[in-house]
């Protein structure tokens, strides 16, 4: 503590000798985010990504002459604490902006406090409740569950398939993806012919897949994260299932294909386009931004690169470019730039919003993958 | 037929795990009418020291001992830290210490391990093998085969040694028991000893095909006293059937009827026997002496 007030006075300090360069007061960006608890593994890295860049973007001149500060708050998962810190960064933080929001339901949680005060919330999390219906200030930068589907069902028709066997678990994620997987179904031209479930920490489920085989599906999609998408691939191999298996984004993570070991060959899944940086050909719009964040997280974290910090490198980015083009901190003005954004390539795609789209992504944010030889393979 | 079989494995071998884990709750609940809600953790214990231990490059067999002294280990402790401190205390009492123990040591396996989920080799080989048209794993067998090694030694020992008397002696009459000479304070540890062994070789033996973390225990250990309950808690006979029906109830409930409500089916079942037999099916009629 004492130290740190001594580098503050020193700072302050050198500040004052400085001169007029940053004698503006900052710009304070709020951020509350699930830094511990059972989303943890996505609020570290989110939070790691938004010190990181807030320092580079600082060191770089900061945004319209004036520095960043940012405020971050850990809900450690919880709800109702996103919606008390969200309620503390309106009112006596006051940011002029919010990037965070780590989970669906701590982002559905504090926008009505966000909404209320016009602050413009861009949200970390995967849900399509966030954005749909479209709220005045409220946006998100993750690719949603339903895109997901859209991209197993578009491969699966390339494939010359239409008959689908989903299989999901009836816990968050699981549930949600397999409402919006059914809802698209039939635009797609995908005929739904089993619908099975499992419960979170159930450990088998070949009576499930053996109802799937009896149904004439041609294909399984499995909804899910974690430890079941790795059980039912290795379900789906035990019982000689010759059909084609999609996984989720969901399992886009190396640790799948160590639980699921030789029987995740030749699984795919929609991913985002980070988990296969180096396989991007060079002329992909994101091939760029993607490695040049890939590199500077992992050379100044020392940890692997995630597709979550990702989405906080967008979120950041995003907005710092809303205000310089808005040319003030002014909610209203800041939120008309945002929804303004074209063209704008993050990691999680490139990004086209819209007064009616709030994401503004689409389904060339997702990459097809397919597991091979132990390693993700990009398809296209 | 071939969907007969198949389904009829997986209800075992599910099944099977929940067996051990009643038991366990069987052992401890016998000596001293303590729920052990921490008997889940022995699972959990069993497969991630193995894991970890085979990871660090010992051979799996000495892996899976390490396992096992580890589990024993931390029941003895449980036993002497938490239970032998609060005696006298209501049962009530005794049974939260246990769920308190629970999270103290879930707490601790997310530190010391971390909070992935792991997998161990099948013993031999993952290639499943075709029985009246199933598909079936080779560690299927294990698993079943080893409960039911486990269940025989159990018996033995309960029948034909006299510290195994010694336990049934005090599970019928503690105080009696004390009156002719039992250290009814050393069965108890024994209890819980051997219900750490029994749960830690469980999630030895179920890991190359369930997976595990360092949360596995506790959806273990409700499903576990669902089939003690279901067989009759106190007898270890019904611990056993409890847990092969709660296993069966659950896969042809998913296959036949539907997945997204098996365990609502499965848990039904259990309702309607406790309402018709509140004793379970096998379980003594509790007698209160006024």
């Amino acid at each position: 503590m004492n130290r740190r007030r001594l580098v503050f006075g020193v700072a302050s300090a050198a500040l004052l000798a400085t001169g007029p360069t940053f004698a503006a007061e900052p710009i304070k960006i709020g951020s509350f985010l699930s830094v511990t608890g059972p989303a943890s593994f996505l609020g570290d890295p989110e939070k790691r990504t938004l010190e990181l860049y807030v320092e580079r973007i600082n060191a770089a001149g900061g945004v319209l002459g004036r520095k960043i500060e940012l405020v971050i708050y850990d809900d450690g998962g919880d709800a109702n604490n996103a919606r008390t810190f969200a309620t503390r960064l309106v009112e006596s933080d006051k940011v002029v902006a919010v990037v965070g929001g780590t989970t669906t339901a701590t982002s559905l949680a504090a926008i009505p406090v966000l909404e209320d005060a016009q602050i413009p919330f861009i949200s970390l999390a995967g849900g399509i409740e966030i954005v749909e219906p479209v709220k005045p200030f409220t946006f998100k930068t993750p690719h949603t569950d339903k895109m997901a589907c859209e991209k197993i069902f578009e491969d699966v028709k390339k494939r010359g398939f239409s008959k689908v066997g989903m299989i999901s678990s009836t816990a968050g994620f699981g549930a949600s993806m397999r409402n919006q997987c059914l809802k698209v179904a039939p635009e797609r031209g995908i005929q739904i012919v089993a619908d099975e479930r499992y419960a979170p920490g159930d450990t088998d489920t070949t009576p499930q897949l053996n109802k799937i085989k009896g149904s004439g599906a041609e294909v399984i999609v499995n909804a899910d994260f974690g430890q079941g998408p790795a059980i039912v691939t290795r379900n789906v191999r035990q019982l000689g299932l010759e059909i084609p298996l999609y996984q989720s984004h969901g399992v886009a993570s190396k640790s799948f294909i160590d639980l699921a070991g030789p029987a995740a060959e030749g699984v795919r899944l929609p991913a985002a386009a980070m988990l296969v940086a180096e396989q991007l050909p060079d002329d992909d719009p994101q091939k760029k931004v993607v490695l040049d964040y890939k590199i500077t997280y992992e050379s100044t974290q020392k940890q692997p690169v995630s597709t979550f910090g990702g989405h906080a490198y967008d979120g950041l980015m995003l907005l710092v470019r809303a205000i310089e083009k808005a040319g003030s901190t002014d909610g209203v003005k800041v939120r008309d730039a945002l929804r303004a954004t074209k063209g704008f390539v993050g990691t999680g795609g490139v990004v086209n919003m819209s007064p009616t789209d709030h994401m503004g992504l689409d389904l060339s944010a997702f990459r097809m993958l397919e597991i091979r030889n132990g390693t993700w393979k990009l398809l296209y | 037929m071939a969907e007969l079989v198949q389904l009829l494995f997986a209800g075992l071998t599910t099944g099977a795990v929940y067996a051990l884990v009643a038991l366990g709750f069987t052992l401890i609940f016998q000596a001293s009418e303590v729920v052990n809600f921490a008997q889940g953790e022995f699972v959990m214990l069993g497969g991630m020291v193995t894991v970890f231990a085979f990871k660090a490059g010992l051979p799996l067999p000495l892996a899976a001992a390490l396992a096992i002294a580890v589990a024993v280990t931390t029941g003895l402790l449980l036993h002497r830290l938490a239970i032998e401190p609060a005696k006298g205390a209501t049962v009530v009492t005794l049974i939260i210490v246990t769920i308190g123990a629970s999270i103290l040591i879930r707490g601790i396996a997310q530190i010391v391990f971390d909070k992935q989920f792991h997998a161990l080799p099948a013993f031999t080989g993952d290639e499943p093998f075709r029985l009246l048209g199933a598909a079936i794993l080779p560690q299927s067998l294990w698993v079943l085969a080893g409960a039911a090694a486990i269940v025989f030694g159990l018996w033995l020992f309960m029948e034909r040694t006299l510290l195994g008397k010694a336990v049934q002696a005090t599970a019928a009459n503690r105080l009696a028991a004390e009156l002719v000479g039992i250290d009814t304070r050393l069965v108890l540890a024994l209890a819980f000893a051997v219900s750490a062994a029994i749960g830690a070789v469980g999630g030895i033996l179920v890991t190359p095909i369930t997976l595990t973390s360092y949360a596995v225990g506790t959806i273990l250990a409700l499903k576990g006293f669902a089939a003690a309950m279901l067989g009759g808690i106190g007898n270890p006979v019904g611990a056993v059937v409890g847990g092969l029906v709660l296993g069966l109830l659950e896969a042809f409930a998913a296959g036949w009827i539907s997945s997204t409500y098996k365990d609502g089916v499965a848990f039904l079942v259990i309702l309607l026997v406790l309402l018709a037999m509140p004793q379970g099916l096998l379980g003594r009629r509790a007698v209160e002496r006024v």
